[in-house]
């Protein structure tokens, strides 16, 4: 218990930016139109790709003799990629074509 | 030192950047003309915080080659499959596509945690509060993952919908046997690797469980939920690291994935827990009334194109086998031609119509339908009276009378396109299977519907190619 009172006191700015971010999250699609809930899922989607940065990080600060970090990390670069790259490429090829239509 | 210093502020300036543009990349993604911008401003706002944690994060060092070759490779590998799968997939296969973009973020976070979790025990500093942090992103991730995968295997066609006997039993006891598991590894000290991989080996199996005996109509939903589960994931992992930039579009994609399920649900008229555990196509909920059957009538192509070309108003129902069929381009030839004979056409969209919430709006925006022809449900339904002729090309369940009238059947609740109220129903159907939540259609039965078998577009095509010589 004690511990995950410091846990809290240590973290309490990262939990207050939690929580605002999910009033912001709320907030910020509520007003979305039905038309628009597959490419929001979808840039959504994309978002969530920033997991890479903790892949990343990972790389940097393993030892270089440490292989199973390097190998894991590794594949998690090549996963966080897939997510990232993938997820934007997808959404704007949706988006494409609500923009012909506005022409 | 200065270096140092001017390096993480840049950093640190870079994540606030990024955090910035996903947020407005979300804000922008709700309005139509908006949309792709903000796509791309989050994109870029990803790209910077990528490059800047690869130059500023640690201070180069020559004897880390090959973890930056391998960042590299990784990178360019990422990149290059990515980008193929993305600009090779049709259309309607978009939405597996993103459950299967969103596996692979689960599947990231997992392996995060499996390196931090082996990092500990070589010597981090243990404390339960980080050790709860890794587990949950090692459970959330892979249950995303192994997920996701089903989710695409069942949108590929590639898995069919079961249902376990006693499925739910065995999912709670998953469920607490997974956090027991955790609990044990936070709190006992005892960082057993062997005791990881069973944890890990239960979630994956989870995430299976979990979403195996979900039915189609349901799937939307699950994607979803699955979205913002890899949004909580990548949040922990910035939790983790102290890094702002993957909390806040971690939690922005958790808190704004929850809501659009929850849209998605009320779309359906159906709780959250109804979909998670009352599982539409789960083999018992099969047509109770499959005795009462009437006579089902056909129409010929011939009649079909003289009811339409003398109606006033006509209303498309679109569905999923509008998607399979392609069809998106020859419905919106149709339209024109109906159009120029004087016909008022628009199309009902049903929210939850195809595999995904606005599916079908993405489809027919593919083919240049005029935006305001769209109209939604609640509108389509008002104008269902004064309708001469309905369409329903490819869609089943969304246009099921048994949601109204029918308490024993498992769609009971849902708002559905009221075809019935409108003058005559024309169904294009390939043959009489059932929809995706394997339930009997009484629709097909009704006196003002006649059936026009045959593929979606072939049954279009021979429409328009009979209208023009009338």
């Amino acid at each position: 218990m004690e511990e995950i009172l410091s846990l809290f006191y240590e973290n309490r700015e990262f939990i207050f930016l939690i929580i605002v971010s999910i009033f912001l999250g709320i907030e910020v699609i509520s007003n979305v139109p039905a038309v628009l809930h597959t490419p929001l899922m979808s840039g959504a989607n994309a978002i969530h790709g920033v997991v890479i940065i903790g892949s990343i990080i990972i790389m940097l600060q393993a030892d270089p003799s440490n292989y199973y970090a390097l190998i894991l990390g590794f594949l998690a670069v090549i996963l966080g990629t897939l997510n990232v790259v993938g997820g934007f490429v997808v959404t704007n090829r949706m988006l494409e074509m609500f923009k012909k239509k506005a022409k | 030192m200065n270096t140092t210093i001017l390096g993480l502020s840049i950093l640190e300036l870079s994540y606030i950047v990024a955090s910035v543009t996903f947020i407005l990349g979300l804000k922008m993604l709700s309005s139509p003309d908006k949309a792709r911008k903000g796509n791309l401003i989050a994109g870029y706002g990803m790209g910077l915080a990528i490059a800047a944690t690869i130059l500023f994060k640690e201070e180069f060092s020559a004897d880390k080659w090959l973890n930056y070759s391998l960042i590299l490779a990784g990178l360019v590998i990422g990149t290059v499959i990515g980008m193929r799968m993305a600009i090779k997939v049709k259309m309607t296969a978009m939405p597996q596509m993103v459950s299967f973009f969103n596996g692979m973020g689960g599947a990231c976070a997992g392996v995060i945690s499996l390196v931090e979790f082996d990092h500990l025990r070589h010597g981090g500093e243990i404390s339960a509060g980080m050790l709860i942090v890794i587990l949950l992103g090692l459970i959330i991730g892979s249950v995303s993952f192994s997920g996701s995968m089903i989710a695409y295997g069942k949108l590929e066609g590639k898995i069919a919908d079961k249902a376990l006997p006693a499925g739910q039993i065995i999912n709670i006891g998953l469920l607490i046997a997974i956090f027991g598991l955790a609990g044990y590894l936070a709190f006992s000290g005892h960082l057993s690797m062997s005791l990881m991989y069973t944890l890990l080996i239960l979630s994956l199996l989870y995430g299976v469980l979990f979403v195996m005996p979900i039915g189609g109509a349901d799937m939307p939903v699950v994607i979803s939920l699955l979205n913002s589960f890899t949004g909580m994931a990548a949040a922990f992992g910035g939790f983790l690291y102290g890094n702002q930039a993957m909390l806040t579009g971690g939690i922005l994609v958790g808190s704004a994935g929850t809501i659009l399920t929850v849209l998605m649900c009320t779309a359906m008229n159906r709780s959250l827990t109804n979909v998670i555990i009352g599982s539409f196509g789960g083999g018992g909920a099969t047509s109770t009334k499959s005795g009462e059957q009437g006579t089902i009538k056909e129409i010929s192509v011939t009649d079909a194109a003289i009811l339409l070309a003398y109606a006033n108003k006509v209303s498309v129902v679109p569905g999923y086998g509008l998607a399979v069929a392609q069809a998106q381009h020859t419905v919106h030839n149709l339209e024109k031609i109906l159009e120029d004979k004087g016909v008022d056409l628009n199309y009902a969209i049903h929210p939850v119509a195809g595999r995904m919430p606005g599916h079908m709006n993405v489809l027919l925006a593919e083919a240049d339908v005029p935006y305001p022809k769209l109209l939604e449900m609640e509108d389509a339904n008002e104008d269902m009276a004064s309708t001469d002729v309905v369409l329903v090309i490819g869609a089943n369940d969304v246009v099921n009378p048994a949601a109204e009238n029918d308490p024993s059947s498992p769609i009971y609740g849902m708002p559905v396109v009221k075809v019935w109220n409108a003058k005559n129903i024309i169904v294009l159907k390939r043959s009489m299977g059932k929809g995706y939540a394997g339930i009997e259609n009484e629709l097909f039965f009704h006196p003002k519907n006649r059936m026009l078998f045959g593929d979606a577009k072939d049954s279009l095509e021979k429409l328009i190619a009979e209208l023009k010589n009338l």
